[in-house]
């Protein structure tokens, strides 16, 4: 077969399938359509009050920047065939280590973040070899850690300080040239927005476009089969709850420093927020299918409905509802999405 | 390496699992240009031998040789770059990934240097095209997953992607067992064309039809044991079946059969015999 005849057929062939049913079975596009549902109600229903003001702006996309910097590693590991319900605990965790560390052993700022990242990276292998080792779900093996780390935070909280919430971190921290990097503000938003952002060009960038992306999807879609053709799959979990439990310590490096203060109960239920926007985001729950784009939507959604519903003057104990049906909606739409894309031809 | 030289070789290979012989003092080899064919029935050590050709379990006994050289594989990495490449029954590829992203995983081509160095996803499409192409599948957008295909021509794929990253000996496994009977000719055509290419095809079947129409040496494995390696000429599809079915058992239940077509008569009246004093 001569190469310009491989070429022309092939290239026909390529412009059959319209762009608009290419663009229709993307995993991301139930999140991104709901994006913009949930925007478009909220505009109406409490655009006067002040949801559509830089205020209401910046305070939803800040929900949704500290949910996204955790959401899309979450997302790339649930896409890598696991899930990490550790990451909330591993927030509490890592923010008593900051303010403990500053408060009581006046250790300088950049040393206690250093230490809870490397705290954070001896969890995450644990939680990665113990799930690879033993073949033990992961869903099981970050389980038991979710409750290990969030009792060990307490325990050491209480034997430490006493207390349960250490505060009066301002005055360690006040001069730090970290404070700017993750608690500044631009323009009256703060910088937690970027650091979301930024995660998230790089997670896409990596799942999309390197080798590694590519391995992930191999992982989680079927392991055996990849290691097969010579992916380390062992190695890329691994080093992906690695991801997942340094993400937590950048989301607590910046609630600590925001808010002077850290708490033993910080980052509770924010495991499974994280999945819930992975899983609106289009990833699938048995792994090697999804978008980090998808994820940081499913983030956005959370934010936008949590501050929205404040907005709104409904009582905010209605958010949770919101939430769940918001949940099932986006799963049944993103089934329907797949069922399309295998059929697509 | 001179012709004569297999490209792989295996001399009296064993391997237990535990107390169980799954393989005992297997041997055979292929040549470049030649089509092996491995037959046996379910359970017969088939699967075994593969994984130990492609370096997924190694040998309690025995030698292995490439072009001559005598080696142990530690992973079935150390398979793939000596150019052994297995397309395993479930053919290593991921339904809901792309053709693209499945021809390329594991293997994946890079551009840029450093922290940019990346997936090269336009030359990926381009090569995976061509590649397709030339072992003769239309595949209309290669961006669409693996799914979408059928059961021939995800084998096709597999097969091409062994090609491509440079196999010299192609092990199939059970390639055509899952096919409907158009589907398995293509698939067929896929291997002659692979043996014109001057590569060694080792084809693992228990369909003795499939296998006589492209082999050019049969080995029949029972129990994990070899029944014996015939060349295409000094056999015939009814003897491969033959030993295949363990030959002297099926003669023994014939004759058994005979038998009781005899005493059948008898038998029924026992049973008649039977009813009566149950009731």
């Amino acid at each position: 077969m001569t190469q310009s005849a491989t070429e022309s057929t092939a290239d026909e062939r390529v412009r059959q399938v319209s762009t608009l049913r290419k663009w229709l079975t993307r995993p991301e596009l139930a999140a991104v359509a709901g994006s913009i549902l949930v925007f478009i109600f909220f505009a109406v229903v409490a655009g006067d009050s002040g949801f559509l003001t830089s205020g209401g702006t910046s305070s939803y996309l800040e929900v949704a920047a500290q949910l996204g910097i955790v959401a899309v590693p979450v997302s790339l590991l649930m896409i890598g065939g696991e899930f990490d319900l550790s990451v909330g605990s591993m927030v509490g965790a890592s923010g008593m280590i900051i303010a403990i560390g500053t408060t009581q052993y006046n250790l300088p700022l950049w040393v206690a973040v250093l230490l809870a990242l490397a705290f954070a990276v001896i969890v995450g292998l644990f939680n990665g070899y113990v799930v690879v080792r033993t073949g033990l779900p992961s869903f099981i093996v970050t389980l038991g850690m979710l409750f290990a780390l969030r009792g060990l935070t307490i325990g050491f909280a209480r034997l430490i300080t006493g207390r349960t919430q250490v505060g009066g971190l301002e005055q360690t921290t006040s001069g730090s040239p970290l404070q700017p990097i993750f608690a500044g503000s631009i323009g009256g938003f703060p910088i937690s927005i970027l650091w979301w952002l930024g995660l998230a060009v790089l997670g896409t960038w990596f799942l999309q476009r390197t080798t590694f992306g590519n391995w992930i999807f191999g992982a989680g879609g079927d392991a055996t089969a990849a290691r097969n053709v010579g992916v380390p799959v062992n190695r890329v979990k691994i080093t992906l709850f690695v991801c997942t439990a340094c993400s937590a310590v950048l989301l607590a490096t910046i609630q600590v420093l925001a808010a002077g203060s850290a708490d033993v109960l910080r980052g509770q239920l924010l495991e499974l927020q994280a999945i819930a926007a992975s899983v609106i985001g289009g990833a699938l729950l048995t792994g090697g299918y999804g978008s980090v784009v998808g994820a940081v939507f499913g983030a956005l959604i959370f934010g936008m409905v949590s501050q929205g519903i404040f907005f709104t003057g409904i009582s905010t104990d209605w958010f949770q509802v919101f939430v769940g049906v918001m949940l099932l909606v986006a799963v049944l739409f993103n089934n329907f999405i797949r069922s399309r894309a295998q059929e697509a031809r | 390496m001179t012709e004569s030289t297999p490209l792989v070789e295996v001399r009296d290979v064993s391997k237990y699992f535990g107390s169980v012989i799954a393989l005992e003092d297997i041997s055979l080899h292929v040549k470049a240009g030649e089509v092996m064919c491995l037959l046996g029935d379910n359970g017969a050590g088939k699967s075994t031998l593969i994984k130990i050709l492609s370096g997924v379990h190694q040998p309690d006994k025995g030698a292995y040789l490439i072009d001559g050289e005598e080696l142990w594989f530690e992973s079935p990495r150390d398979a793939i770059d000596r150019g052994i490449a297995t397309v395993f029954q479930d053919l290593s590829m991921i339904p809901l990934i792309s053709i693209t992203r499945n021809f390329f995983l594991g293997r994946e081509p890079t551009k840029g240097k450093g922290p940019l160095k990346r997936f090269d996803v336009a030359f990926a499409e381009r090569i995976t095209r061509e590649e397709l192409s030339n072992i003769g599948i239309d595949v209309r957008d290669t961006s669409q997953p693996v799914a979408t295909l059928s059961g021939g021509e995800r084998q096709a794929v597999a097969i091409a992607r062994a090609v491509y990253f440079g196999a010299k000996v192609l092990i199939l496994d059970e390639p055509t067992s899952a096919l409907g009977v158009k589907q398995a000719a293509t698939v067929l055509r896929y291997i002659a064309r692979a043996k014109e290419q001057d590569l060694g095809v080792i084809f693992i079947s228990h369909n003795v039809y499939h296998a006589h129409a492209v082999g050019d040496r049969f080995t029949v494995l029972d129990r994990g044991r070899s029944m014996g390696t015939f060349e295409k000429d000094e056999t015939s599809i009814e003897e491969l079946e033959k030993l295949m079915a363990g030959g002297k058992e099926l003669d023994e239940l014939t004759a058994e059969l005979q038998e009781n077509g005899s005493s059948e008569s008898e038998a029924t009246t026992a049973q008649s015999n039977d009813q009566e004093s149950n009731e």
